[in-house]
């Protein structure tokens, strides 16, 4: 269990200090260490989390380090109380590189902004964000999260159909995420 | 110190869907109200945020928390900001263990999962004119989704790999100059 402790501080730990990019660019990490790396979660259980993270107030990074580091310790098979204590763990893990380089970068970040060796390593960065936001999508589109069209064709079409809907109405209509996610939430209650 | 707190609690409780949906609160009450920076050195700092690892709205946080009272005053808000999250967050796991196996409640995250991936998609074209993508970088972003989506690389070391090469691209270019 202290190993688990000590490798959620380190995932978390690192993704707080590589997390460019906000919150969706985060999630493709916490994805990609949580349930592609360590197995930690389902693929399901990751969007759920996902999902509740949007719904809540607070930064999205804090509200997935917090719900992390609660399933990986009872999806382990301990107590709650344990993943309250993995929950404190990673939370305090994602904030601190930030702490840490905020602190250091508010007195030096500011006067070196245009320096060109600093321009160039975010000429680098910023286009791989986009990579990173587009692979986190296209990572969660599983048999798990969208049924499939012979298991249950149902289920895999009304999918594609919310996943539509929720693309559309958010990119060209604008429509608030929160209202979204609890329209899409009903369509699942009452037809799936 | 006290006033600190509770203005980065109050920004953290309401601060829904991410962290630039908290850049009018922010206005709001830290430029408006308090004035405890102006509204130019606001935009400095969202670019300064923004550039940086970690999460945004808890480094705005951190930064106008150091400008005011130092490491205290960082460690304050970074705490204000965290802790409503925090504990809403736990009291959901605390009880959506003992709901997640309910039919109803998993009829309803059958339809929320679809468009959960549809948000996170949603935002990549804005994400791709915001960091000026062109006929000459696309590439970038692309070899990106490849490594992590077909070869299963961590983004961690995609982003750490596009951060030196940009570095290397840029002593290459200025040797030849």
């Amino acid at each position: 269990m202290i190993s688990l402790f000590f490798l959620l501080f380190w995932t978390f730990f690192q993704i707080g200090l590589f997390g460019f990019g906000g919150g969706y660019a985060m999630i493709s990490m916490i994805q990609g260490e949580v349930v592609g790396h360590y197995h930690w979660m389902t693929t399901s259980q990751f969007t759920d989390i996902v999902a509740i993270s949007q719904m809540t107030p607070g930064p999205i990074g804090i509200n997935s380090a917090t719900y992390v580091g609660y399933t990986a310790l009872t999806n382990a098979g301990h107590a709650w109380y344990w993943g309250v204590l993995g929950s404190a763990v990673a939370t305090l893990a994602v904030v601190l590189p930030s702490f840490i380089l905020m602190i250091l970068i508010s007195r030096f970040l500011m006067a070196y902004k245009h320096h060109p060796t600093v321009e160039h390593v975010f000429s680098g960065l910023r286009p791989a964000v986009v990579g990173l936001l587009a692979a986190a999508s296209l990572c969660l589109m599983t048999p798990e999260n969208f049924s499939t069209p012979s298991a249950n064709p149902w289920q895999f079409w009304i999918s594609v159909a919310l996943f539509l809907f929720a693309f559309v109405s958010t990119k060209v209509y604008k429509m608030n995420p929160i209202r979204v996610i609890l329209l899409c939430g009903l369509a699942g209650l009452l037809v799936m | 110190m006290w006033e600190l707190f509770s203005t980065f609690f109050r920004i953290g409780l309401f601060t829904i869907g991410g962290g630039y949906a908290m850049i009018p609160l922010i206005e709001a009450k830290v430029v408006d109200e308090k004035q405890w920076i102006g509204r130019e050195e606001l935009l400095d700092l969202i670019a300064v945020a923004q550039s940086c690892p970690g999460i945004f709205a808890i480094n705005i946080g951190i930064f106008i928390g150091y400008k005011l009272r130092g490491k205290r005053g960082a460690f304050v808000t970074t705490l204000g900001t965290a802790l409503p999250s925090f504990l809403i967050i736990l009291a959901i796991a605390l009880l959506f263990r003992q709901f997640q196996d309910n039919i109803y409640v998993e009829r309803i995250f059958r339809g929320i999962r679809p468009a959960v991936v549809a948000l996170i998609a949603a935002p990549v074209f804005k994400m791709a004119q915001m960091a000026k993508i062109n006929r000459y970088n696309i590439w970038i972003p692309v070899v990106a989704t490849v490594l992590i989506w077909l070869m299963g690389f961590s983004p961690i070391y995609v982003i750490l790999i596009a951060g030196i090469g940009g570095y290397l691209y840029g002593q290459i270019k200025e040797d030849k100059l």
